[in-house]
C-alpha cells in the first residue's frame, strides 16, 4: 500500500513539474510586463506556443546530422528526469536514492552537452556564439554549484536530496552562516544557468546579446517546442530545489493521508507564485551585464560556494 | 549541532559582515562602494546590538547607535556631497585583476579562520567564531586599501577595517570602554578623511587658504 | 601452471612476437601477422588477469627465474594490484592491436614500428609483474626504449625528433629518481627484493626522501605537473594507437609504481604526504585542462587531457594518504577505490579518444581542428563513437567517467573529520578545483567534437574524408561498450578492487553487488548512492515518452532548407567558429593575465589593403619558467666543465693526486 502510494505520488510529481512549468514561465512573464506599466500576454500563453509550435512544420538546415534531431529529446528527457527527482510538494520520492544531488547537477550537465553540440552542428556563427558563451558560463556555474552542493552536504552529512531536505526541516539546523553563503549562491547560480536576466535575456531578439537563444536559433516546430518546455522545467526545477532546501516546511510527509498531499501541492503552488513574483520584481530592476562582467557576477557564486565549504571544514558549527 | 538561536544570530550578523566585506572588495564605482559602506555599518549595529542583549550590557547599545548614526548615515552622505562637490573620479581603479582579489580574499579569510581556531582552542565557542570573522573583516579592509589606487576606497578600506575591530571587541565579553574607543577612533577617521580632502585641495587649486578659495567660487557674495 | 607462470608466457610470446618482427619485417603479412597474434596473446593475457581479481582470492602467486643479477635472480609476482593493473595493460593492449590491424596498413614504414611495439607491451606488462627493484628497474626502462623508438617512428619531422629527444632526457630522470628511491628504500643492507623491503623498519627521513624521489619518478612518467612537459610532445608525436597505449596505459603503469611503492613497500608514510600529492594533483587538473583548451591539434588536446585526469587519479591517493595517516580506514578505502576506478575508466575513454583521432588523421591525414568539421556526415560510425568517448570524459551520467568522479567528490566530503589544519583548508581547495577541472573538460571535449565532426568542412580534406576499416571501428565499439557497461554496472568494478584496498589500508567498501537494484554506496555511514542503471532507463524512458507524445500530438512535417543563420547565410565555411574562437571566452576568463597567452593583433595602417592578422601563441610557463632556466644552467655548467678537455699533464696528474688525498682523508675521518 505504502508502495503503491509513493509510487502514486512520484508520477503525479513528474506530471506536475511538465504542466506547471510553462504556467511559471507565464507568471514570471506577466509580473514583469505589470511592473513595466503594460499588460502583457496571459499566463497560459506558453502552453498555446507549445500547442501552436507543435503543430508546425520542421525547417532543418541542410546540413544538419543526427545530433541536430535527437538533441531536443535528449535535451528534454534529461531535465524532465532530474526535475521529477526534486521533491516539489512532497518528501520521500520513490527513487530519490537512484540520483543525488550531484547527479542531478550532472544530467542538467549533459543536457546542456547537448545542447552546445546542437548549436554548432549547422556551423553557423551565432551557433558558435552561443555554444561558447554557455560553455564559458558553465565552466563557472557549475563548480559554483558542486560547492554549494558540498556546503549543503556537510551539513547533512549526505548528498541525498529527500536527506538533505528532511534534515533542514527539522529543528537540528538553525540559522547557519555556510548555508546563508550557500543561499545566496544557488540563487546567483539559478540565475547563470536559467538564462535569466542579469546573465541573459530570454526575451531578446538581439543576436550578439543571446546565449542560450543562439544556439537554438535554428530550431523550430516541434524540436523548438520540447527545447522551450525543457527549459522551462529547469526554472521549476532550479525554483523546487531552492524551496525545497530553505523552505522545507511545507513538503508533506511520507505516508501521509490525502488531504495533507492536498495542502501540500497548495503549498507548493504559492511558493512558485512567491518564488516567481520575486524573480520578476529581481529581472526587472537590474539590467543585463555585458558578457565579460559575467565572470565576475557568477564567480561571486563560486567564491560563495568555496568560503561555505571552507567554513564547515574548519569548524563544524558554522 | 545544539546551540541555540543566540549562536546562529550571531553568527549570521558576523558572517554577514565578510560577506559584505567582498561585496565592497568587488564593487568598481564610488557611489555604489559607499553604499555597501553603509550597509557593512548597518549590520554592525545590528550585530553589537545583538551582543548587547545577549550579555546584557547596556553600554554597547551606545556603541549600535554610534555606529548605525555616524557610520551608516552621516559619513556615507557626507562622502557622497564631498565627491560630487570636488569631482572626484568615480570608477576605482585596482592593482590586481577582480578574479585575483577574490582568490586572496579567501585567502585571508581561511587564514583568519585557521589562526583565530587554532590559538583559542578553550574559549567559548560563540567567541572564537566571532573573532575569526572580526579579523577576516580586518584582513579585507587591508586587502582593500593596498589594492585600490583611490583614495576615497582607502578611506572607506580603513572604516571597514575599525568596523572589525568594533566586532572583535564587542563579541569578546565584557571589554571596558568600547564606547569610549569608538568615540575615538571616529574622530580620528573623520580627521583622516579631512586631512585627505584638505591634500586634494591644495593639490589643485595650490593653497588651502580660505579667502584665496573664495576667489574660485563662481559669484562673489 | 600458476598464474605467474601463464603470465610470463604470454610475456614472452609478445617477446618472441616482437623478433619475428625483425625478421619478416619487410614481407607485407607482417603487420596483419604481428598484430593478430598481439591480439590473441592480450586477451588471453587479460582473460586471465581479470580471472585472478574476481575468483582467486587466496594468498599471491611467486616466481622466481634465474636471470639478471647472479645472486638476486628475476622474481615475479602477482597480488591484487597487479592483477588489476595487468587487466588494464591487457585490456588497453588487446584493443590496440585490434585498432592497428586495420591502422597499421596505413603505416609507411612498418619496420620501424613493428619490432619495438610488443616490446612496448612485454615491457609494461613486466613491470607490473616485477617483483624486485633489479627487474622493475629493468622492464621500466625496456618499457620506455621501446615507447621512444615508437615516438621516433616518424623521424623526418624534426617536431619529433624534438619530441623524443625531450622524453629521452625526462624518462632518464625518471629511471633516476626511482633507481634512487629504490636504493634509499632498500637500506645498507641492499636487500632488493620486494619482500625485503617491505619488511624492513624504514627512518621517516628515508621515508620521506623515497616519497619525493618516487613522486618524481613516476609522477614524470604519469604526468603530473611539473614534470608533464615532455608528455604533449611525445604522446601525439607517436602513431595513433601507440598514443593510445602512452596515455592510456603507459601512464597507469606509472600509478601503480606509485601504489606500491608508496602504499606498500615504503610503510607508514608522514601526514603530510597526502598534501603533496593533493597540491600537484589539483595543479595538474586545472593547468592540464586549461592547456587543452587552448590546443588546436586534437592529439595534442588529449595528451593535455590524460595530465588533467591523472591530477584527478593523484587526487584521490593523496586522500587515500591522508585518511590512512590519520587511522580513517574506511575513508581511505573510498578515495583509493575512486582513484583505481578512474584509472580502470580513463584508459578505456582516453583510447577511445586517440583511434578515433588516429581514424580522424587516416582520413583527411590532418589533426588541426581548425581544418577539420563536417565529419559527422563522412565518417558517421567514428563520429558517434568518439562522441561516447567525449561524454565519458566529461563525466555525463549514465557512462562510466561520472562514476569516478561521484566516488572522488564523495571521498572529499568525508574529509572534514581528518584533523590536521594544512588538509582542513587544502581539501576544499581541492575540492573546489577539481569541480573547475571537470567543467572545463566538458568545455574543451564540447569544443573538440563540435570543431572537428559538426559543422561544415573547412579544407577539401575534410569534405573528401571517407570512413576507417572495420578493425579500427570494432576496437572503438569494444571500448564504447566498455565505458556503457561500466558506468551503469560500476558496483562489479568496485567489488574487484575490495582485495586491493583491504590490503592497503586495511578497509574496503560495503560490497556493492548486493546493493538493491544494484546501486553503488560509497559508505554505509553517509546515505548517498547512486544507480548508474536506474537513471539510464529513466532518460530512455522519458525519451521515448517524449517521442511517443511528439508522434501522436504533433505534426510530422519535416523540410530541408538552407540554414536560417539570422537571415544572413554565408557560403564560406571560413565563417564558422573556430577551435580557438570557441575557447576565447574561456582563456579570457582564466588565462588573460597569466604568461602563458599572448594574443596580438596587428593592424595595417589606413590605406593600407592589407588584411589585419590576429596570432595567438600559448605557451606553457612551467617550461619558460623551470625547464629552460634548467637546460640553460646545464649548458652553462657543460661550457665551464669543458675547460677539463683543455688541461696540461702537469694538472691532470694534479687531479688525480687530489682525488687520492681526498679519498684517504674520508677513509681516515669516517672509519
Amino acid at each position: 500500500m505504502e508502495l503503491i502510494s509513493s509510487l502514486l505520488v512520484q508520477i503525479m510529481q513528474m506530471m506536475l513539474v511538465l504542466l506547471a512549468a510553462p504556467l511559471l514561465t507565464g507568471f514570471v512573464r506577466k509580473v514583469k510586463a505589470r511592473l513595466q506599466r503594460h499588460q502583457g500576454p496571459s499566463v497560459i500563453q506558453p502552453y498555446r506556443d507549445l500547442l501552436r509550435l507543435l503543430k508546425k512544420e520542421v525547417v532543418v538546415a541542410e546540413n544538419a546530422s543526427w545530433i541536430f534531431r535527437t538533441a531536443p529529446y535528449l535535451v528534454f528527457a534529461a531535465t524532465w528526469v532530474a526535475a521529477a527527482l526534486v521533491p516539489t510538494f512532497a518528501k520521500g520520492l520513490l527513487f530519490s536514492w537512484s540520483a543525488d544531488l550531484i547527479t542531478i547537477m550532472a544530467m542538467l550537465g549533459s543536457a546542456r552537452f547537448f545542447l552546445a553540440l546542437a548549436g554548432m552542428d549547422i556551423g553557423t556563427a551565432f551557433g558558435g556564439i552561443g555554444s561558447s558563451r554557455e560553455m564559458m558560463i558553465a565552466s563557472l556555474a557549475e563548480p559554483a554549484m558542486l560547492l554549494i552542493v558540498f556546503t549543503m552536504a556537510l551539513v547533512a552529512h549526505s548528498t541525498q536530496l529527500s536527506a538533505v531536505a528532511e534534515l533542514f526541516s527539522s529543528p537540528a539546523v538553525g540559522l547557519r552562516v555556510s548555508l546563508g553563503l550557500a543561499m545566496v549562491g544557488l540563487i546567483v547560480v539559478a540565475i547563470a544557468e536559467n538564462g535569466r536576466i542579469p546573465v541573459d535575456n530570454p526575451a531578446t531578439h538581439l543576436e550578439l546579446t543571446m546565449v542560450h537563444e543562439a544556439m537554438v536559433l535554428e530550431y523550430s516546430g516541434r524540436h523548438l517546442a520540447m527545447i522551450e518546455l525543457a527549459a522551462s522545467v529547469k526554472l521549476l526545477l532550479y525554483i523546487s530545489l531552492i524551496g525545497c532546501i530553505f523552505v522545507p516546511w511545507t513538503l508533506t510527509e511520507p505516508g501521509a493521508s490525502a488531504t495533507s498531499y492536498f495542502t501540500g501541492f497548495i503549498l507548493y503552488l504559492a511558493k512558485l507564485a512567491a518564488f516567481g513574483f520575486l524573480l520578476g520584481i529581481f529581472e526587472t530592476s537590474i539590467t543585463k551585464m555585458r558578457v565579460f562582467r559575467l565572470p565576475d557576477f557568477v564567480g561571486a557564486a563560486l567564491m560563495l560556494g568555496l568560503l561555505g565549504t571552507l567554513l564547515l571544514f574548519v569548524s563544524g558549527s558554522l | 549541532m545544539g546551540h541555540g538561536l543566540t549562536f546562529d544570530v550571531a553568527h549570521l550578523l558576523a558572517g554577514g559582515l565578510v560577506l559584505v566585506s567582498f561585496l565592497m572588495l568587488t564593487q568598481h564605482r564610488l557611489y555604489a562602494l559607499l553604499n555597501a559602506f553603509a550597509l557593512q555599518a548597518v549590520l554592525l549595529s545590528l550585530s553589537v546590538t545583538w551582543q548587547a542583549n545577549v550579555q546584557n550590557a547596556p553600554h554597547l547599545y551606545v556603541t549600535a547607535l554610534i555606529a548605525l548614526v555616524f557610520k551608516a548615515i552621516i559619513i556615507p552622505v557626507g562622502l557622497h556631497r564631498i565627491i560630487q562637490r570636488l569631482g572626484i573620479h568615480r570608477e576605482i581603479e585596482t592593482v590586481i585583476g577582480s578574479g585575483t582579489t577574490m582568490l586572496a580574499g579567501m585567502g585571508l579569510v581561511a587564514l583568519s579562520m585557521t589562526v583565530m581556531l587554532k590559538v583559542t582552542p578553550t574559549a567559548d565557542p560563540l567567541a572564537r567564531e566571532d573573532l575569526a570573522f572580526a579579523l577576516s573583516v580586518v584582513l579585507l579592509g587591508l586587502l582593500m586599501m593596498v589594492t585600490r589606487r583611490n583614495a576615497v576606497s582607502q578611506v572607506v578600506g580603513f572604516m571597514s577595517l575599525e568596523n572589525g575591530l568594533v566586532l572583535a571587541g564587542t563579541g569578546a565579553r565584557g571589554m571596558p570602554l568600547v564606547v569610549e574607543i569608538s568615540v575615538a577612533f571616529s574622530i580620528l577617521i573623520a580627521f583622516f578623511v579631512i586631512g585627505v580632502f584638505l591634500f586634494r585641495i591644495r593639490e589643485r587649486f595650490d593653497t588651502v587658504d580660505l579667502q584665496a578659495l573664495d576667489r574660485f567660487r563662481g559669484e562673489r557674495r | 601452471m600458476s598464474i605467474v607462470a601463464f603470465h610470463m608466457l604470454c610475456v614472452a610470446a609478445l617477446l618472441g612476437v616482437a623478433l619475428l618482427a625483425v625478421i619478416m619485417a619487410r614481407s607485407h603479412m607482417a603487420t596483419a601477422i604481428v598484430y593478430g597474434t598481439g591480439l590473441m596473446i592480450s586477451v588471453l593475457a587479460s582473460a586471465a588477469a581479470i580471472g585472478t581479481l574476481t575468483i582467486h582470492r587466496t594468498t599471491p602467486a611467486v616466481l622466481t627465474l634465474p636471470l639478471g643479477l647472479p645472486w638476486i635472480g628475476a622474481h615475479f609476482r602477482i597480488d591484487a594490484l597487479a592483477a588489476f593493473f595487468l587487466a588494464v595493460v591487457n585490456i588497453g593492449g588487446a584493443a590496440a592491436n585490434l585498432y592497428a590491424l586495420g591502422y597499421g596498413t596505413h603505416e609507411e614504414q612498418p619496420h620501424r614500428i613493428l619490432p619495438f611495439f610488443p616490446a612496448f607491451l612485454a615491457g609494461m606488462n613486466l613491470v607490473v609483474l616485477a617483483d624486485d627493484a633489479f627487474s622493475f628497474l629493468l622492464n621500466w626502462e625496456l618499457m620506455s626504449l621501446a615507447s621512444w623508438a615508437l615516438v621516433m617512428a616518424h623521424h623526418r619531422d624534426p617536431e619529433n625528433r624534438r619530441a623524443g629527444y625531450v622524453y629521452l632526457v625526462m624518462a632518464s630522470l625518471g629511471a633516476l629518481s626511482l633507481l634512487l628511491a629504490f636504493g634509499m628504500l632498500a637500506g645498507p643492507n641492499g636487500g632488493y627484493s620486494f619482500e625485503a623491503i617491505r619488511s624492513a623498519v624504514h627512518p621517516p627521513l628515508i621515508t620521506a626522501i623515497a616519497l619525493v624521489l618516487v613522486l618524481i619518478g613516476a609522477g614524470s612518467k604519469a604526468g603530473l605537473v611539473p614534470l608533464h612537459a615532455w608528455l604533449p610532445l611525445a604522446h601525439p608525436a607517436a602513431p595513433s594507437h601507440v598514443s593510445a597505449l602512452m596515455s592510456g596505459v603507459m601512464t597507469k603503469v606509472a600509478v601503480y609504481a606509485f601504489v606500491r611503492i608508496i602504499f606498500d613497500l615504503a610503510g607508514a608514510q608522514p601526514w603530510w604526504s597526502g598534501i603533496l600529492l593533493l597540491a600537484f594533483g589539483g595543479a595538474s587538473a586545472v593547468l592540464g585542462v586549461l592547456q587543452a583548451l587552448m590546443q588546436d591539434d586534437i592529439k595534442r588536446l588529449l595528451a593535455y587531457s590524460t595530465i588533467e585526469n591523472i591530477g584527478i587519479i593523484f587526487i584521490g591517493l593523496g586522500l587515500a594518504l591522508a585518511f590512512r595517516a590519520d587511522g580513517m580506514y574506511a575513508a581511505a578505502a573510498l578515495a583509493m577505490a575512486a582513484a583505481l576506478l578512474h584509472v580502470f575508466n580513463h584508459s578505456f575513454f582516453k583510447s577511445l579518444l586517440f583511434f578515433g583521432s588516429g581514424a580522424v588523421l587516416a582520413a583527411t591525414g590532418r589533426r588541426d581542428m581548425d581544418r577539420l568539421g563536417g565529419l559527422i556526415h563522412r565518417m558517421p560510425a567514428t563520429s558517434f563513437l568518439f562522441l561516447v568517448g567525449c561524454m565519458a570524459i566529461s563525466a555525463l551520467p549514465p557512462l562510466n567517467g561520472f562514476v569516478s568522479e561521484w566516488l572522488t567528490f564523495q571521498a572529499i566530503l568525508l574529509s572534514p573529520e581528518l584533523p590536521q589544519w594544512a588538509l582542513k583548508i587544502i581539501v576544499p581547495a581541492v575540492g573546489g578545483l577539481l569541480a573547475l577541472a571537470a567543467a572545463l573538460a566538458g568545455a574543451a571535449f564540447v569544443k573538440t567534437f563540435g570543431i572537428t565532426f559538426l559543422g561544415r568542412p573547412r579544407s577539401n580534406e575534410a569534405a573528401g574524408a571517407h570512413e576507417v576499416d572495420r578493425f579500427s571501428l570494432s576496437a572503438m565499439a569494444v571500448l564504447a561498450a566498455l565505458c556503457l557497461v561500466s558506468g551503469l554496472l560500476p558496483g562489479f568494478v568496485i567489488d574487484a578492487l575490495a582485495p586491493i584496498t583491504n590490503g592497503f589500508v586495511g578497509a574496503a567498501l560495503p560490497s556493492q553487488s548486493t546493493q538493491p537494484w544494484l546501486s553503488i554506496v560509497p559508505s554505509a555511514a553517509s546515505g548517498s548512492s547512486y544507480n548508474g542503471l536506474l537513471v539510464f532507463l529513466f532518460i530512455i524512458m522519458s525519451a521515448l515518452i517524449a517521442v511517443w507524445a511528439i508522434h501522436r500530438f504533433a505534426s510530422h512535417a519535416l523540410r530541408r532548407a538552407p540554414s536560417w543563420d539570422c537571415g544572413f547565410p554565408d557560403p564560406s565555411p571560413m565563417t564558422q567558429y573556430s577551435g580557438s574562437g570557441f575557447a576565447q571566452p574561456i582563456r579570457r576568463v582564466f588565462l588573460a593575465r597569466t604568461l602563458a597567452v599572448d594574443e596580438s593583433v596587428s593592424m595595417p595602417p589606413p590605406g593600407d589593403m592589407q588584411p589585419a592578422r590576429f596570432a595567438l601563441t600559448v605557451t606553457d610557463p612551467i617550461w619558460d619558467h623551470l625547464y629552460q632556466p634548467l637546460a640553460d644552467g646545464v649548458g652553462v655548467a657543460a661550457q665551464q666543465l669543458n675547460r677539463l678537455q683543455f688541461l696540461t699533464i702537469r694538472r691532470y696528474l694534479g687531479l688525480v693526486f687530489l682525488a687520492l688525498v681526498t679519498l684517504l682523508l674520508v677513509l681516515a675521518i669516517w672509519s
